[in-house]
């Protein structure tokens, strides 16, 4: 698998997630500069996570119209896998691949723990290293990560089996407790109608390494590497 | 010409700053406030001498970057 990882000026876990990728993949990532306006051979694109553009305007908002942007765009509406973490979720959402939006989380502050995520959709090529229902730990770092949509396309999320990740208590619990952001319907990730573009608030690459802690991230990384070749 | 847009949260969708400013206004004893609602207000120098063009020019720049459209409505006033 050749992975390619945009780094936008503000970005900061770029290097964390080009570390997963290596390990998983046995090959180092290509690092891209936002204002470049080709990709190289990509087999997966990775939007990291971060503050790109010191999160001005709306987070994600200025980087979404960076030059390899809509290079991004192109190759993820032809299919390329495309794993967007916390701000490249929000990147992600700001260029139109993700439906929704991320608003300021509903306490307001900057929420930085681990937090439980039930896996409701193990048939994508990022979580099929899942099982159905799994309940897996993973840390959230962010201020906007409070997913909101309207109500048609909540349903069409649901109806679509969109959902992958919802924030659960330990025993996979979804409720308004297990809820650290106020997102609607507990949603931690989505992917797009092709399925082939995930967006994540928690970051699977901070828990990958057993010397993190834990590597309940490493699932991603691994399923995306044995399909990718 | 001088643009002035207003972004606004629709209506709906929820507005944690708003509602942290409406409790803190409760604390300090304005308790006739019914609601808080915060937006942005963003200025624009334009080069455009023609009013017709310069709107249309900025609700391009809103509905393409300067507003989510997806949560937020925007207004437009242009000032000679």
């Amino acid at each position: 698998m050749q992975a390619s990882v945009i780094v936008f000026p503000g970005s900061n876990c770029d290097r964390d997630v080009k570390v997963a990728l290596a390990e998983s993949a046995g090959r180092e990532p290509t690092m891209v500069w936002h204002g470049d306006s080709e990709l190289p051979k990509s087999d997966l694109i990775v939007l990291p996570g971060g503050f790109a553009y010191g999160d001005y305007l709306r987070c994600g908002a200025i980087a979404a119209h960076s030059p390899i942007m809509r290079e991004v765009v192109r190759k993820a509406e032809g299919g390329t896998p495309v794993l967007a973490i916390c701000n490249g979720f929000q990147v992600a959402i700001e260029s139109g691949l993700l439906p929704g939006a991320l608003i300021s989380n509903a306490n307001l502050k900057y929420i930085c723990k681990d937090v439980h995520l039930r896996v409701e959709n193990v048939h994508t090529c990022f979580t099929a290293g899942y099982d159905e229902d799994e309940v897996i730990r993973i840390p959230i770092a962010h201020h906007d990560g409070n997913y909101v949509a309207d109500d048609d396309t909540v349903a069409e999320l649901e109806d679509e089996n969109r959902i992958v990740f919802r924030y659960s208590g330990p025993d996979g619990t979804v409720d308004d407790e297990a809820n650290p952001n106020g997102s609607r319907g507990n949603i931690a990730g989505i992917v797009n109608k092709a399925g082939n573009v995930l967006g994540m608030m928690p970051h699977p690459e901070r828990l990958s390494d057993p010397v993190h802690g834990g590597t309940d991230g490493r699932p991603i990384f691994d399923t995306l590497a044995g399909s990718l070749g | 010409m001088k643009a002035r847009v207003h972004i606004t949260l629709k209506d709906g969708v929820l507005d944690p700053q708003g509602k942290a400013i409406h409790n803190a206004l409760g604390a300090l004893g304005f308790g006739g406030v019914n609601d808080v609602r915060q937006g942005k207000y963003i200025e624009l120098d334009l080069a455009a001498a023609d009013p017709e063009a310069a709107r249309a020019e900025v609700d391009a720049m809103c509905s393409k970057l300067l507003a989510n459209t997806v949560i937020e409505n925007y207004a437009i006033e242009l000032v000679e």
